[in-house]
């Protein structure tokens, strides 16, 4: 059933890259394939590394619900672009190189979502509705924080942060997409070298440790991963929650919850490779048929947030009743 | 040998343990009882790694706790979880495969897949194999535990209070299954239990516990009397001998 089901979103996955390869060409193919070449492989990675993290994300805090980016882990680069514009000033901003600022970013991003992450997992341990709450409750408290920071500077420096802090996919600099690969590859393999002892972990911390797999060094380990991982999807494409052409905050729990019901398996080894391919073809394939075939303009981002609101309702309520 | 030395452990700076020292030799059954709150449940799970051990030394045979490999630990003594504990969707074969997860670290080879079948069997678990944990009784899931413990090839193995929630057929057939771990297998198990009539009833040794320290320990007959309810549980619950085991009436 699992093999047949995979053949299934392979072939998707395949007519989503060539629709996205070849559909509504206008000019020449050979400035065309790398062009969108370069598009085609930022969008599959953030893609790959929102729904590995998100997958890495509910199996070690044991939710189906609660995401890196439903908490607000996109918040925090806006913060950090805010305080950075606050402390150095537009132009200051504009005088940091291009792959200096990618590292600030990804340094930053990681080092405070692992403080957030580590945060999340102590309050609300073992009771999924609390640490829901404590989790939004912090990405509220972001969003305040990066408001207040923004009231405080000046005009002219905050459209700086409004013309950057949007997702983008309709412009790939091939610097920070080959930097955000280093970075997320070897994350991405390490990921999926720990699909077996995420299968222990998930079994819960008492059998888990019985059969010596210390939970919370495997959970340190992955947070670490899934801070990697958000840092560098959210580096190179902008956070993803605040409209634009990227996936919206709930993408990641729709892949991931499309992976529980489509392959359904308590083996990561079948769970990383669906959400990362059903992330794929959420993204490449509903680019596809939102620009090229439909021809709306309606960006994919507003589809899948209204699909997501519904699915993490859908969740929470079903959650509660059981 | 499982050896406890002087330990001491606090829960948020409340004691829960006094200078416990214990030692459990190879085979049979030792049984932990004691009142609510007695720390039974705490020196369990210093044994089996739960909690972090702060003062005092705990070794099983000479692997010792807080400083020997996770892995090689798991190779020696398993831990039973409750089922409540588990929360994936898994099948009654997946789980007893977990069973095996610290000797092949996630790629089973054919020992392994023979060594499940053969716990399947032994356990009276291969009709319910293809089946998911939340579609048994608990009874069964209590069964499939402990198939899985014992697919862990391990001379030890720990409980704490795997009887709760359990009917009377249930319990009996979990603690009857242990006993035959214990006679036929060799195994050396440690149990937290709260009832004294099945402590008293198959295990081989009773350890008795008040206020985080030991106050007695020997065989159920030698150590169930009317003083002790009256004296650790502060009950006057009288205590009858039915074929040479101690019998509390409630």
């Amino acid at each position: 059933m699992l093999r047949k089901r995979f053949l299934i979103l392979g072939t998707l996955l395949a007519l989503s890259v060539v629709g996205y390869m070849t559909l509504g060409a206008v000019g020449s193919w050979s400035f065309l394939i790398p062009f969108r070449a370069s598009k085609l492989a930022a969008l599959a990675l953030v893609s790959v590394c929102l729904a590995v993290s998100t997958v890495l994300f509910q199996t070690i805090t044991a939710n189906r619900i609660l995401t890196p980016s439903v908490m607000g882990f996109d918040a925090l680069y806006v913060f950090i672009l805010t305080a950075i514009v606050h402390s150095f000033g537009a132009a200051g901003y504009a005088a940091i190189p291009a792959p200096l600022l990618f590292v600030m970013n990804l340094v930053l991003m990681t080092g405070m979502g692992l403080v957030l992450f580590s945060l999340l997992i102590k309050g609300g341990r073992g009771d999924i509705l609390k640490m829901v709450l404590t989790g939004i409750v912090l990405g509220i408290l972001i969003r305040a924080l990066t408001g207040f920071l923004q009231r405080m500077i000046d005009p002219s420096e905050f459209q700086t942060i409004q013309s950057v802090s949007f997702a983008r996919f309709t412009y790939v600099d091939k610097l920070n997409l080959a930097m955000a690969a280093i970075v997320a590859l070897p994350a991405l393999v390490m990921a999926w070298r720990m699909r077996h002892r995420l299968d222990v972990i998930a079994l819960g911390p008492v059998a888990a440790t019985g059969l010596g797999e210390a939970p919370r060094r495997g959970q340190r380990q992955a947070l670490v991963l899934i801070c990697l991982l958000t840092a560098s999807a959210t580096a190179l494409a902008g956070p993803m929650s605040s409209g634009g052409a990227g996936p919206s905050s709930f993408f990641g729990l729709i892949v991931a919850a499309l992976a529980h019901m489509i392959t359904p398996s308590y083996k990561h080894s079948v769970l990383l490779p669906s959400a990362a391919m059903l992330a794929c073809i959420t993204l490449i394939g509903g680019q596809t048929v939102m620009e090229r075939v439909l021809h709306l303009s309606t960006p994919l981002a507003v589809v899948i947030e209204v699909l997501g609101g519904i699915t993490f309702l859908i969740l929470l309520l079903k959650r509660r009743m059981a | 040998m499982i050896s406890i030395r002087n330990v001491s452990h606090s829960i948020d700076h409340t004691p829960i343990l006094h200078d416990v020292s214990l030692d459990i030799p190879r085979g049979g059954i030792t049984a932990l009882i004691g009142p609510n709150g007695a720390g039974k449940s705490t020196l369990l799970s210093l044994v089996a790694r739960l909690a972090a051990l702060t003062t005092g030394e705990i070794s099983v045979d000479t692997l010792k706790i807080g400083q020997c490999k996770d892995r090689d630990l798991a190779k020696v003594l398993a831990i039973m979880p409750q089922s409540t504990q588990v929360s994936s969707r898994l099948t009654i074969r997946d789980l007893v495969g977990f069973g095996r997860y610290p000797w092949h670290q996630g790629h089973p080879g054919p020992e392994d897949r023979e060594k499940v079948e053969e716990t399947l069997t032994r356990f009276g678990l291969e009709p319910l194999a293809h089946r998911f944990l939340d579609e048994i009784s608990g009874g069964q899931k209590q069964r499939a535990f402990a198939a899985m413990a014992y697919a862990q090839s391990t001379p030890y193995l720990l409980l704490d209070e795997p009887l709760n929630n359990l009917d009377i057929a249930a319990s009996r057939s979990l603690m009857r299954l242990l006993r035959d771990m214990a006679e036929e297998d060799g195994k050396t198990i440690l149990i937290v239990l709260h009832d004294i009539n099945y402590a008293a009833a198959f295990a081989d040794r009773l350890v008795v516990m008040k206020e985080g320290r030991i106050v007695a320990d020997g065989k159920p007959e030698k150590v169930v009397s009317a003083k002790l309810l009256y004296d650790v549980f502060g009950t006057d619950a009288p205590v009858c001998m039915m074929d040479e085991r101690p019998v509390v009436l409630v």
